[in-house]
C-alpha cells in the first residue's frame, strides 16, 4: 500500500475512496486475523485516525467493537503499530464504552524504559482512559514519568495530569511536587545538541510544568505569589521564554486582584524588559500597559522597550511593538507622543499592516494639525490593505471626528472616498457608522454627510445598509433647509429597489410630510400614491398608512411619524417576551404599554455617544481568564458605567411594584448602586438613591453572605445630617436566609424643587437566628443585633444626569448663571483620574472628547447635562497637574436655574 | 542447526501460526503471576489487572499467545470478547478460597457454554498448593463438576506458581492435545 498517492484528499489515504462502514469492517477483520500483519494494521488504523480526524463519527456500539478489536494488537510487538493503536484509542475513548480495558496493557508500557518512543504516547493515551475509580492506580506511575529524565516522557505525564485534572484534581495535586522539580530540572530536548536539520533545542517541558503547577495552585493566590517569586528569581531557572511568558500572565493576573502585591511585581515586570527573548519583552511591556491606571513612570520604560522594537530589522517584532502601541494609544495618546517620529518611519513600511497600525496610533497620538498630512497619507494605501484593516483605519477616523469635530470637511471627504472604494459589507458598515455619528454628534457635517450617503444608496448593493441609511434620511432630511433635495434620491430607490428597500423608502418618504409647506405635502402624497400600486404587500401598507397621516394635523402625524419619545426598546422587547410567554392568563389582557418608559431623543443621543466612546476604547483585561473577566466586566458594568438612564429604568420596573411609593409619582432619576461595605463582610450591602418630585427612597440591597445564619426582621435606621429630609417609613425585610438578598427601603420627604445634599449614617438592625446544621432548621430564639455600614452622601451629582450636546460653545454661550471655585487635589497622580473623579461625582456627560487628556500637564475637561427639574448645566474645568502639589482645579459651572451653577461648582469640597 | 531443524518441525506442526490460550479465573486466583512464571520465568509483583496483559511465549518449539484477562467482576463481562479462535483455555482456582469455589464453578461452566469455545481444550490449575489448607486437585475437581464433562479435552493440575511446581506439567498436557488436534 502507498502512502504517497494521494491525489485527491477526498479520497483519503490510500487513493481509494473511503467508506466508513468499509473501513470498519476491514478494521474488524483485519486486527482479529491470526498471526497479526502489523503493516497492514496500521495502514488500517490509518484510515480510522483519518476518518475520525475529518470528523466521522462511529456509533457507541461500534466504536465500542472497534475498541476491544484493536486492543488485540497489544499482542504485537511491533514499535510503529504500538504508536498507531495509542494515536487511535486516544480517538476513540471519548465514545466507546469500556475503555478501561487497556488500562493493564497501558500500564505495562508506560513503564518500560524511557527511550521505548511509544511510551509517551502510552502515558498520553492512559490519561483519556483513566476514570476517577482508577485513578489511584497510576499515581505512582505518573509521579515517576513526571520525572523521569527524558523531556518527551516528562512533558506527556505533565499535559496528561492537565487532562486529569477534571477527573479527580485532588489526585493531580499530589503531583505538585514532581511538578515543581521538573521546572527546576531544566531538561533541554533533543538532549544531544541535535544535528544540523534537528530542532533547536528546547525547554518546553519546563513551559508544561509550570502551565500545570499554576492549574494546582491558582486558587490560592499566596502560593501563586511564592511561586513567581521562586521562578523570577535572579538564577533564571526559567529557560523555556514560553513559559516566562506564562509567568507574566501569572503576574498580571496577581496585580490584577492585589492592589498591595503592586510593587513588587512591577519590579519583576520591568526586570523582564531587558530578558533576552524578544517574546518576553514583549509580554512584560504588554503587561504593564494594561495595568489598571498604570502611571506615567511605571509606563514609561515599558513604552522605551517597545519604541527600540519598531525600529527592528524583523517584522513580527515591529509589527507587535506597533500593535501594542496602539491599544495603549487609546487610552493613553499622551504616553505614546514620544515615539511619534519612529511611528512615522513606519508608515511606507512596506508591510501594510505595521503602516495601518502606524497610522491609526498616530492619528491617536498626533494633534490636530498633523490629521489633514495623516489623512492624506491613507489614502494612498488604502487600497492596497485589506478589509480587516480598512475597518481599523476607518474606526480611527471614527474617533478623531469626535475628538476633533474641526477636522470634520477632510475626514468626511475621506470617508466618502473610500465609501466608493470596492469592498466587503463589514467594511461598508463600518464607514457607513462612521457617517452616521459625524451626523449625529458633529453636527456642522450634517448636510455633507447627507448628500454623500444619498450618492452612496444610488449603487448600493447590501440592502441592509440600504434600509439604514434610508432611515436616517428620513429622520435628518426633514429638518435640514432644503428637504426636496433628499426627496428625489428616496424615491428612486422606491422605483429602483428590492421590496425591502422599498418599503424603508416609503417609511422615509412619510417623514417628510409632516414638513411645514404646501407644496412639500402634496408632491410627498403624489409619490405615496403611486406606491400604493406596488406588488408588495408592506409597502402598500406603509404608504396607505402614511397617506392617512397625510389628512390628519401635522401635530397628530408627528406623533407617529418623529415622536418625541420612544420605548425603551430593550425592556419593551423583555416586557413583551415575557407577555407572550405569559399563557392563557396573561393574554386574557391587552398588552400594557404602560410599562415600558420612555426615552426621550436626547437620553437616547446620550446613551448612544456613550456606547460609541466606550466602544472605541480597548477592553483592559488580560488575557488569562479571560473568560471570567469578561463575565465580571458585564456585572460591574452597569454600576460603573454610569448608564444612568438604564438604571433608572430597571429600578422603576422594581418600584412600581411596591404600593407605598406609588403616591410618590414616577421615579425622576435613580443613582447608580453604591458599596456601603467591604466585599467580602458578613453582610453586603449596596445602597441606590432613588429620587422622586418630593421624596427620597434609599434602596439598601442586603446580601446575607452567612452559610448558617437566617435574619429576621431586617431594617436599616438611616439618620440625615439636614433637617430637610424627615423619614417617613422603612419598608422592612421579614426574613432573609442563608447566603440570599433582600431589600430594604428607606423612605423620606425631600424639599421639592430643591438641590439639598446631606449624608446619612446607616445602620443595619435585623434578628440574627443560627441555623441547626443537620436540620437545617432555624433556633427559636435569636439575639437582636446592629451592623455599622458606611456613610452615604447625597450629592449634587445625585441631581444631574448626563445629556450630550452637539455643540459644548453654544451652550456654554447661552447659559445665565455662572459660578466658579478652585481646588487642589494632592492625592491624585494624574489628569485622568482627576477627570474620572470629577465626571463620576459631578455626574454630567464629557464632551468632545475631553474625558481623555492628551497632554500630561493641563487639560480642559467639558461637561453638561441637565438637573432632574430639566435645567441645563454645564462645567469648564480646568487642570493642571506637576508632581509637587498634585492635581490644581477650577470649576466653572454655568446653568439655567440661578441656584445650580454654585452648587456644581462647589460640588466636589 | 538446531533453528533449522526448529523450524522444519515448525512447519510440519502448521507454521508459524500462534496458538491463543487464554488465561481466566476469579480476581487474585493468580493469573498474571503465572503468565509471567511461564514466560520469564520469575515471580514478578504484581497489582489487579484492570484489562489485560498479552505475551508471547514459545514452549517445546511451539508458539502460544497468552491472553491474561482480569479477574475482577467488573471485568469479568469483557472475556467474551476475546473468546474467538482460542486453542485452550487455562482456567485459574485458589485452591485455597473455598467460599469461592461456587462462584468460579459458575463462571466456568457459562464460559465453556459460549459457542466460541466449544473446539477449545481446558487446563485447570489448582493454585496456591504452596498454602496451608488448599483443596487438592480432585477436590476441586470434584467442586467444579468437571467430572462428568465428555465433549472437551480437560485436565486439572494442582500447582503453585509462586514455587514454580505443576506448571510446566499442565503446560507439557496442553502441548500434547495440541499438538494432537492439528495432527
Amino acid at each position: 500500500m502507498s502512502y504517497k498517492k494521494n491525489e485527491d484528499l477526498d479520497s483519503g489515504p490510500g487513493g481509494s475512496v473511503m467508506d466508513k462502514m468499509t473501513v470498519f469492517q476491514d478494521c474488524i477483520a483485519g486486527f482479529n486475523s491470526s498471526p497479526i500483519q502489523p503493516r497492514r494494521c496500521r495502514g488500517l488504523l490509518t484510515k480510522l485516525a483519518y476518518l475520525l480526524s475529518t470528523g466521522d463519527t462511529f456509533a457507541r456500539d461500534e466504536s465500542t467493537t472497534l475498541f476491544f478489536s484493536i486492543t488485540k494488537l497489544f499482542q504485537h510487538k511491533d514499535i510503529a503499530l504500538r504508536q498507531m493503536v495509542y494515536l487511535v484509542i486516544k480517538e476513540l475513548a471519548q465514545n466507546a464504552d469500556d475503555v478501561i480495558m487497556v488500562t493493564s496493557s497501558i500500564m505495562k508500557d508506560t513503564t518500560v524504559s524511557s527511550d521505548v518512543v511509544y511510551r509517551p504516547n502510552a502515558i498520553r493515551t492512559l490519561a483519556r482512559i483513566i476514570d476517577a475509580s482508577t485513578i489511584q492506580a497510576i499515581e505512582r506511575l505518573m509521579k515517576t514519568a513526571i520525572v523521569d529524565k527524558h523531556p518527551i516522557v516528562s512533558s506527556a505525564s505533565l499535559v496528561s495530569s492537565y487532562h486529569l485534572l477534571p477527573v479527580s484534581r485532588d489526585v493531580v495535586r499530589r503531583w505538585t511536587n514532581e511538578t515543581q522539580e521538573t521546572v527546576l530540572a531544566q531538561k533541554m530536548f533533543p538532549q544531544y545538541g541535535g544535528g544540523i536539520s534537528g530542532p533547536t533545542p528546547s525547554f518546553t517541558t519546563q513551559y508544561h510544568a509550570l502551565g500545570l503547577l499554576y492549574q494546582l495552585r491558582s486558587h490560592d493566590r499566596m502560593a501563586l505569589v511564592k511561586m513567581i517569586q521562586q521562578f523570577s528569581g535572579a538564577s533564571g531557572s526559567l529557560k523555556s521564554p514560553a513559559a516566562v511568558v506564562m509567568l507574566i500572565r501569572f503576574v498580571a493576573r496577581v496585580i490584577d486582584e492585589d492592589r498591595n502585591l503592586r510593587r513588587p511585581m512591577y519590579a519583576l515586570l520591568e526586570g523582564w524588559l531587558k530578558h533576552k527573548s524578544d517574546m518576553v519583552n514583549f509580554e512584560a511591556a504588554k503587561t504593564i500597559l494594561e495595568m489598571k491606571d498604570v502611571t506615567d513612570e511605571e509606563a514609561f520604560p515599558a513604552i522605551n522597550v517597545l519604541q527600540l522594537f519598531l525600529s527592528s530589522p524583523r517584522f513580527v517584532s515591529r509589527f507587535s511593538a506597533i500593535r501594542i502601541l496602539n491599544r495603549f494609544a487609546m487610552v493613553r495618546p499622551q504616553n505614546v507622543n514620544v515615539c511619534n517620529i519612529d511611528i512615522e518611519s513606519l508608515i511606507n513600511d512596506s508591510n501594510r499592516s505595521i503602516a495601518t497600525y502606524a497610522i491609526t496610533t498616530l492619528l491617536k497620538t498626533g494633534n490636530e494639525a498633523s490629521v489633514d498630512r495623516l489623512m492624506k497619507q491613507i489614502s494612498g494605501f488604502m487600497n492596497d490593505i485589506s478589509d480587516e484593516f480598512k475597518i481599523i483605519v476607518v474606526d480611527a477616523i471614527r474617533s478623531l471626528c469626535l475628538k476633533f469635530p474641526a477636522k470634520q470637511a477632510s475626514m468626511l471627504s475621506f470617508l466618502s472616498g473610500v465609501l466608493r472604494d470596492e469592498g466587503g459589507y463589514e467594511f461598508k458598515r463600518a464607514v457607513i457608522e462612521a457617517m452616521f455619528d459625524m451626523i449625529k454628534f458633529v453636527p456642522e457635517s450634517k448636510q455633507d454627510a447627507l448628500s454623500y450617503l444619498c450618492e452612496f444608496i444610488e449603487d448600493c448593493e447590501f440592502t441592509k445598509l440600504a434600509v439604514r441609511v434610508l432611515h436616517l434620511l428620513g429622520e435628518e432630511g426633514p429638518s435640514t433647509p432644503q428637504p426636496t433635495k433628499y426627496i428625489r434620491y428616496i424615491y428612486n430607490r422606491v422605483v429602483l429597489e428590492n421590496s425591502i428597500v422599498r418599503a424603508a423608502a416609503v417609511t422615509a418618504l412619510s417623514k417628510f410630510s409632516v414638513i411645514e409647506d404646501e407644496a412639500v405635502q402634496e408632491s410627498v402624497k403624489v409619490l405615496l400614491r403611486r406606491c400604493l400600486d406596488d406588488p408588495d404587500d408592506e409597502v402598500r401598507d406603509r404608504a396607505a398608512m402614511a397617506l392617512r397621516l397625510a389628512t390628519v394635523p401635522i401635530p397628530v402625524a408627528k406623533g407617529y411619524l418623529a415622536p418625541d419619545a420612544v420605548p425603551s426598546l430593550g425592556v419593551l422587547e423583555q416586557q413583551l417576551i415575557l407577555y407572550v410567554t405569559g399563557g392563557p392568563d396573561a393574554a386574557s389582557v391587552a398588552f400594557d404599554i404602560s410599562t415600558v418608559p420612555f426615552l426621550t431623543k436626547d437620553q437616547v443621543d446620550a446613551d448612544n455617544f456613550r456606547a460609541k466612546v466606550s466602544s472605541t476604547m480597548p477592553s483592559i483585561g488580560s488575557s488569562l481568564d479571560s473568560g471570567a473577566e469578561s463575565g465580571a466586566k458585564g456585572s460591574r458594568a452597569s454600576p460603573a458605567g454610569g448608564l444612568h438612564e438604564d438604571s433608572t429604568q430597571a429600578y422603576a420596573a422594581a418600584l412600581a411594584k411596591i404600593p407605598e411609593l406609588q403616591v410618590f409619582g414616577a421615579v425622576v432619576r435613580s443613582s447608580a448602586a453604591v458599596a456601603l461595605t467591604e466585599s467580602e463582610t458578613e453582610y453586603g450591602v449596596t445602597c441606590v438613591k432613588h429620587l422622586y418630585k418630593a421624596h427620597l427612597v434609599l434602596q439598601f440591597d442586603i446580601d446575607n453572605t452567612l452559610k448558617d445564619t437566617v435574619l429576621e426582621d431586617v431594617s436599616v435606621i438611616a439618620s440625615p445630617s439636614e433637617d430637610f429630609f424627615e423619614e417617613q417609613f422603612i419598608i422592612t425585610l421579614p426574613k432573609l436566609g442563608p447566603e440570599s438578598q433582600g431589600t430594604v427601603y428607606v423612605a423620606f420627604t425631600r424639599p421639592e424643587g430643591e438641590y439639598e445634599t446631606a449624608s446619612f449614617t446607616n445602620t443595619l438592625h435585623f434578628i440574627s437566628k443560627e441555623l441547626d446544621p443537620s436540620t437545617g432548621v432555624p433556633d427559636d430564639t435569636g439575639y437582636e443585633d446592629e451592623y455599622q455600614i458606611e456613610d452615604l452622601e447625597l450629592g449634587v451629582g445625585d441631581f444631574l444626569v448626563p445629556t450630550y450636546v452637539g455643540n459644548f460653545q453654544h451652550m456654554w454661550d447661552q447659559l445665565p448663571y455662572e459660578a466658579s471655585e478652585t481646588y487642589g487635589l494632592e492625592g491624585v497622580s494624574s489628569l485622568s483620574d482627576a477627570c474620572a473623579s470629577v465626571i463620576e461625582s459631578l455626574s454630567l456627560q464629557p464632551l468632545e472628547g475631553s474625558e481623555l487628556p492628551l497632554q500630561a500637564a493641563t487639560h480642559v475637561l467639558k461637561l453638561f447635562g441637565r438637573t432632574v427639574q430639566g435645567g441645563k448645566v454645564s462645567a469648564l474645568v480646568r487642570m493642571a497637574y506637576s508632581v509637587k502639589s498634585g492635581v490644581t482645579l477650577k470649576i466653572t459651572a454655568k446653568s439655567e436655574e440661578e441656584v445650580v451653577a454654585p452648587l456644581v461648582a462647589a460640588a466636589i469640597a | 542447526m538446531g533453528q533449522v531443524f526448529g523450524r522444519v518441525l515448525a512447519k510440519l506442526w502448521g507454521g508459524d501460526k500462534e496458538i491463543r490460550i487464554l488465561i481466566l479465573g476469579l480476581d487474585g486466583a493468580g493469573k498474571t503471576t503465572i503468565l509471567y512464571r511461564l514466560q520469564i520465568g520469575e515471580v514478578i509483583t504484581t497489582v489487579p489487572t484492570i484489562g489485560f496483559n498479552v505475551e508471547t511465549l514459545t514452549y517445546k518449539n511451539l508458539k502460544f499467545n497468552v491472553w491474561d484477562l482480569g479477574g475482577q467482576t467488573s471485568i469479568r463481562p469483557y472475556w467474551r470478547c476475546y473468546y474467538a479462535n482460542t486453542a485452550a483455555v487455562i482456567f485459574v482456582v485458589d485452591a485455597t478460597d473455598r467460599e469461592r469455589i461456587n462462584t468460579s464453578k459458575e463462571e466456568l461452566t457459562e464460559m465453556l457454554n459460549e459457542e466460541e469455545l466449544a473446539e477449545s481444550a481446558l487446563l485447570v490449575f489448582a493454585n496456591k498448593q504452596d498454602q496451608p489448607g488448599a483443596m487438592t486437585a480432585p477436590e476441586v475437581s470434584e467442586a467444579l463438576g468437571l467430572v462428568g464433562m465428555k465433549d472437551r479435552s480437560w485436565s486439572i493440575v494442582a500447582c503453585s506458581a509462586i514455587e514454580g511446581e505443576g506448571l510446566t506439567e499442565g503446560l507439557d498436557w496442553l502441548v500434547e492435545v495440541i499438538k494432537e488436534e492439528q495432527m
